[in-house]
């Protein structure tokens, strides 16, 4: 692996070993010195062309407790904002030495051109390009329901997970698709119609209209993110409509399983897809997500750098 | 004087061609001339003709100019070709027909028919000024606001109308825009999986279906550019069997290649409209053999290097055409049998030259006639490479790819601008 672009170029094996070395790195975090020296000299980029809190800082955190050096290039404050290139500015971080680059974007594939391209010739990272995918989201995602209903071993062979909202616009739902389906889940995706993709019925999972039906066997429940422009190009009528339609609200919680988890890739619209009270609630495992995210980072950063010899 | 030996006029026996004055003078066997060329038993074409090309003088020298555009259908055996009208400034106007024209005149590689605008500005508001770019020293017959599509019903039947005082064609760009906002590909089974919006095969049909009713409406004739769709060719099947004057042309591009190409995310394959399915490309050689599809047209679009090197959403649509479009009609219809050489002189040289109302191509090969001629070897093969393109740009899809049949020389008038497969220079024109 030299880089980590989409959860469709990961086999089985691949996903494995990074999700048991995220689980031995987790270790780190409880300890008084939360750091190891293994990516010490090495430097890694985050590129985020698109604002990204919360990812960016995950990243930041998983290179700094491998005591790489980062460098955080952002779109605000920098010759981005004038509009220099994809390429022009890749061409500068290789100058620069980067080792790694972390790049979110606004355009499906930048992560893929990066990489592709000969403008850069360290380890490419996705943290989400576009509409298409966010690889180190999906393997936190499977490395959360591994911990709680798997013991944190093994595949998730036969477990049911439903993913609900807005799938066509959803680079989380496109990589929890593929991830989920390598380690041998069930993946339902529930949707208004007008909210999934043309060619889903070829994708490796179920398809549903119907919220309530789909989530009576659910292991996991899985809300996305609906934004509200979504409403003015008519995908649905309004907030109300599809909260009622699709949001996972107090009365549906009660309708899953005892063990089912409930989880959001953040950030959360409480009251739309999400009623608070369910993202509050004891099947929420919505932060312990945020946690993983870290230890999932560090276990790529370590898998894609920790090998080589700087 | 020249003497073309041992070539095969459409394909058929083996003769030798005297021109003389720029026109053919003299078909036989056994013509002697001390200037002669040794045709090898290549296939002796009229001069092909492009009914779609950009050549992006005014406004994108960067890109490509009325010269080198020129030289690169001279290179791809064309010796007239219809620039099209989205300039900078746009050719809505008289003045800026008769610069293009005048500038195709001064480069002298290929006849050069100024495309006009339907509409001002490709605006879609109000018509321009067709009857004085008709009227100009320009001709022009052909109107279109090619990359955008005239989607005003109204506007549309009112241009179709318009045009019928001048026998001028509306060439439409088929795309509902409500439908493709954004699009980036194909919708379809990859799109989904890639996260570019799509361009749905129906925003192109759609318009089709609508355009063949109007032009059958107002009675006038209608050009459907670059159809790319198997649900078009089904609307063109209907609509001439109904009689309906329409014609349409496909683009080497979409005979050859599909979208899954899309998924390298290098947009040197990001074109409008989008490459389509294996069912698409199957559908639309088919309606080209069967003549549903009328003709080939390159849509060569030359596009600068930075706005190619970037991500797929930042892209220009657009890829070369001229340099391969013949290579790539041999390949994908003439070897497979879907097409003779008479037929692809149909295509692309008698019948475009025909939609344009250019009086001079297109022509039989025949004594009198206007020695605008192609001799091409079908059987060559070669690599294409981007630094090989005689574009000023180099966005072409094929680079790496082994395609037979090569332009071995191209007359125009009698006079050569490619021989040996090489461009002729000329100091002075």
């Amino acid at each position: 692996m030299r880089h980590l672009l989409s959860t469709t170029d990961l086999s089985q094996t691949d996903a494995l070993s990074i999700l048991d070395t995220a689980r031995e790195l987790a270790q780190v975090a409880d300890r008084p010195v939360k750091k190891l020296p293994t990516l010490r000299g090495r430097t890694v980029v985050n590129l985020f062309f698109e604002d990204s809190t919360r990812t960016r800082i995950s990243f930041e955190a998983a290179a700094k407790r491998l005591s790489a050096d980062v460098i955080n290039f952002s779109a605000k404050g920098s010759s981005l904002s004038k509009g220099e290139s994809l390429k022009d500015t890749a061409l500068t971080l290789q100058a620069m030495g980067a080792d790694a680059v972390v790049i979110r974007h606004n355009a499906s594939g930048a992560a893929h051109r990066l990489a592709n391209s000969d403008w850069i010739h360290g380890a490419v990272i996705n943290a989400g390009d576009g509409t298409h995918e966010h690889p180190t989201q999906a393997l936190l995602d499977a490395y959360t329901m591994r911990d709680h209903l798997r013991e944190g071993q093994g595949t998730l062979a036969g477990l049911n997970v439903v993913i609900v909202g807005d799938v066509l616009h959803s680079r989380v739902a496109r990589s929890n698709v593929w991830l989920l389906d390598t380690l041998g889940a069930n993946v339902t995706l529930v949707a208004p119609p007008t909210l999934l993709p043309v060619g889903v019925d070829t994708w490796p999972c179920q398809v549903s209209y119907d919220l309530d039906e789909a989530i009576v066997k659910a292991d996991v429940v899985m809300m996305l993110r609906v934004q509200m422009e979504r409403m003015n190009a008519a995908f649905f009528p309004s907030a109300r409509e599809y909260s009622r339609r699709y949001g996972l609200d107090v009365p549906r919680m009660a309708s899953l399983p005892d063990h089912a988890l409930v989880m959001h890739p953040g950030p959360m619209n409480r009251g739309m897809e999400i009623a608070a009270d369910v993202a509050d609630s004891g099947r929420s495992v919505i932060l312990d997500q945020v946690t993983n995210g870290v230890h999932v980072r560090m276990a790529v950063l370590y898998l894609l750098l920790g090998g080589q010899e700087s | 004087m020249t003497v073309l030996h041992n070539v095969r006029p459409l394909g058929g026996q083996s003769a030798d061609v005297r021109i003389e004055d720029g026109v053919i003078a003299e078909i036989g066997s056994g013509l002697g001339d001390d200037d002669s060329v040794d045709g090898r038993g290549a296939v002796l074409l009229p001069g092909l003709v492009d009914l779609h090309t950009h050549l992006r003088e005014p406004g994108r020298e960067d890109a490509e100019t009325v010269e080198s555009g020129t030289r690169a259908a001279a290179i791809g055996g064309f010796t007239a070709v219809h620039a099209m009208a989205n300039t900078d400034p746009v050719a809505d106007t008289a003045g800026v027909v008769e610069q293009v024209w005048r500038l195709g005149i001064e480069a002298g590689y290929a006849d050069v028919r100024p495309v006009g605008a339907v509409t001002v500005g490709l605006e879609g508001r109000r018509l321009a000024e067709l009857g004085a770019m008709a009227d100009s020293a320009a001709q022009v017959r052909v109107f279109s606001d090619d990359g955008h599509c005239v989607s005003d019903a109204q506007l549309m039947r009112r241009a179709l109308e318009y045009v019928k005082a001048f026998d001028g064609v509306v060439a439409q760009h088929a795309q509902e825009p409500r439908l493709t906002e954004g699009s980036q590909m194909h919708e379809g089974r990859l799109s989904g999986q890639l996260g570019l919006a799509g361009w749905p095969a129906v925003a192109e049909e759609a318009v089709i279906a609508r355009d063949v009713l109007l032009a059958e409406h107002v009675g006038s004739r209608l050009h459907v550019c670059h159809v790319s769709t198997a649900g078009s060719v089904e609307i063109l099947r209907w609509a001439k069997s109904r009689g309906i004057r329409v014609t349409a042309e496909v683009t080497p591009h979409h005979l050859l290649l599909t979208h899954d190409l899309a998924a390298t995310y290098d947009p040197i394959y990001k074109v409008n409209p989008p490459l389509r399915g294996d069912a698409d490309v199957a559908a639309v050689r088919e309606a080209l053999a069967e003549g549903i599809i009328d003709i080939v047209a390159t849509d060569h679009a030359p596009h600068a290097m930075e706005d190619k090197e970037c991500e797929w959403a930042a892209a220009a649509f657009g890829m070369l055409g001229l340099q391969t479009a013949l290579s790539v009609v041999n390949e994908t219809m003439v070897r497979p049998g879907l097409l003779d050489w008479e037929a692809v002189a149909q295509r692309m040289s008698a019948v475009p030259a025909q939609i344009g109302r250019v009086a001079d191509h297109g022509r039989p090969i025949a004594v009198g006639e206007p020695a605008n001629l192609t001799l091409f070897d079908p059987d060559a093969e070669w690599e294409v490479s981007a630094a090989d393109m005689v574009s000023r740009s180099r966005n072409t899809p094929y680079a790496g790819m082994l395609l037979h049949g090569h332009v071995l020389g191209t007359w125009l008038r009698g006079r050569p601008t490619v021989l040996d497969g090489a461009l002729v220079e000329y100091e002075t024109v």
